[in-house]
């Protein structure tokens, strides 16, 4: 095991790895920036060391930096976190060079991960399903009427040349076809100079769902389920919750199939997780694959009682992975996103943490980067804590949710439990019953 | 006189526009970056910058004085 872990990260997700580390006994470093002297991860790290001023490009960015405290401090291991260089394959490399071991997975499958297109390529030759579509220009009208009874209707027609949904049209049924490409053809040339034209499959309300696997270095890959993710704003996700409401036993078992085949044949070691898109009909489409762990990770540990830092760090240090078999869900997890904004104009709200009490209790689990007395600077991501809720079924977490989310305090601060609070009280949202669409549509109506 | 005030805390990305020049009602005048997100400002009214009341790089808190407009 190793000997020393730098978290090269902070808020909430340092405080949650040197959690994970301090379970298998490793002593933590942390570093911080100038504005984040206080933060609740350099308390609780055995040293800390300050890395530079408050942007990120000068502190939790700068790589050299970073593996130079490593070095000097007799660390082993450093862990990523989730965003900053967590998915930056010249860090991993960086690492590996300085004999340090990077928590996740090798430099190659992140670069492999990191360009989409060439993701979606990769996944679709091991047979993962991707969004249908064509990789060509129409023809003309029989042509599409072809590829578009080929890829099932509704399909979606857009401009090669474009962006930006410029000239899109959906089109529900054959016969509306031939209008829809002289139109979509028209638009292309006005706005782009070039009249192609292509189909994909449209999806008008899909879902976002995803799977947890995790892959040693003996080349055994686990799923640990699925996490519903749709409940978004500006691609942000807001509420996560496993299992998805919508996933019956059979789909979770082919998801869970594709995703431990598509790792498997990356040589994939460490945790990672496969989101997908899915339509009303319960197909499933490929998206991307995060090379790291996922800020809604909670959810999955509470259903299946995995500690995923924990098997991150064993992983890294060539353990074998310890799954039991045969292992199943138990109960139902959900996680509500703590943002610093206003609930009103989703605008970000940077200011003083006045006060801040979260009840305890069975089933509550709160991992949090602030404490009362903390500002909450600029600099950051909104994000400052994470409500997660364990109940014996979906209704009992939805429950206490909405209670525990009716007495926390947090003073002083604008953030977003009033959005969280009408989000998990809404009918819809409790009959399952939702999309990516979702909360725009809500926030549109006036909450 | 018309006041253009920030509508989030954040530090100014950068100033669009400098004293003297004409400006018109709904105009970016300058780009707040707070917490990952870029938020330009608008002037809420035509006329000419009478003063920039603020430097790149400089915190704002929500409400503070960003520039003054002589109508």
């Amino acid at each position: 095991m190793f000997k020393k872990l730098l978290v090269a990260n902070r808020g909430e997700i340092a405080v949650r790895v040197i959690k994970g580390a301090k379970k298998l006994d490793i002593p933590v470093v942390a570093i911080y920036s100038e504005a984040d002297a206080q933060a609740p991860h350099v308390g609780l790290a055995d040293e800390a060391f300050l890395i530079g001023p408050p942007p990120v490009a000068q502190s939790y960015l700068q790589m050299d930096k970073i593996i130079e405290i490593a070095r000097e401090s007799g660390v082993d291991a450093i862990h990523p976190g989730y965003g900053l260089l967590s998915e930056n394959a010249q860090f991993a490399r960086k690492c590996a060079e300085a004999g340090i071991a990077f928590i996740g997975p090798s430099p190659e499958v992140i670069t492999a991960m990191g360009d989409k297109v060439q993701a979606r390529e990769t996944m679709k030759k091991v047979g993962v399903p991707v969004v249908p579509g064509m990789e060509r220009p129409v023809t003309g009208l029989e042509d599409a009427l072809a590829a578009a009874e080929e890829i099932g209707y509704p399909v979606l027609l857009k401009a090669a040349a474009g962006g930006g949904g410029i000239g899109m049209q959906a089109v529900q049924q054959a016969d509306e076809l031939a209008r829809a490409l002289q139109l979509c053809q028209g638009r292309a040339q006005a706005y782009f100079g070039d009249n192609s034209v292509y189909l994909e499959k449209y999806f008008a309300e899909p879902r976002h769902i995803e799977i947890q696997v995790l892959g040693d270095t003996q080349g055994n890959v686990v799923h640990l389920f699925e996490r519903e993710c749709s409940i978004q704003r500006r691609h942000q996700k807001v509420i996560e919750e496993a299992p998805s409401p919508f996933v019956d036993p059979e789909m979770r078992a082919r998801m869970g199939e594709v995703a431990v085949k598509a790792a498997k044949s990356l040589g994939y070691v460490g945790a990672g997780t496969m989101e997908f898109l899915v339509d009303r009909n319960k197909n499933f489409y490929f998206l991307e694959m995060n090379t790291r762990l996922q800020v809604e990770h909670p959810v999955t540990e509470m259903i299946s009682g995995v500690d995923l830092v924990v098997e991150q760090i064993r992983i890294a240090a060539g353990e074998s992975l310890n799954i039991p078999a045969g292992l199943s869900i138990r109960g139902h997890a959900i996680e509500g996103r703590i943002y610093a904004e206003d609930p009103q104009t989703l605008m970000p709200a940077p200011g003083p943490v006045n006060s801040l009490e979260v009840p305890e209790g069975e089933g509550i689990r709160f991992d949090c980067g602030v404490t009362a007395g903390y500002q909450v600077t600029p600099f950051y991501d909104p994000m400052i804590g994470k409500l997660v809720v364990w109940g014996e079924d979906r209704d009992q977490a939805i429950r206490r949710m909405l209670d525990v989310l009716g007495r926390i305090k947090l003073g002083g601060l604008k953030n977003n439990i009033p959005l969280l609070q009408s989000v998990i009280s809404n009918e819809q949202f409790q009959r399952g019953e939702f999309s990516t669409v979702f909360l725009t549509k809500l926030l549109e109506r006036g909450n | 006189m018309e006041k253009v005030y920030a509508n989030m805390a954040g530090i100014v990305l950068n100033v669009l526009v400098k004293a003297g020049e004409k400006i018109h009602d709904g105009q970016e005048v300058l780009t707040l970056e707070s917490m990952k997100m870029e938020v330009p400002v608008q002037s809420p009214a035509g006329g000419t910058v009478k003063e920039v009341k603020v430097n790149v790089g400089d915190f704002v808190n929500e409400g503070d004085e960003l520039l003054v407009i002589k109508k």
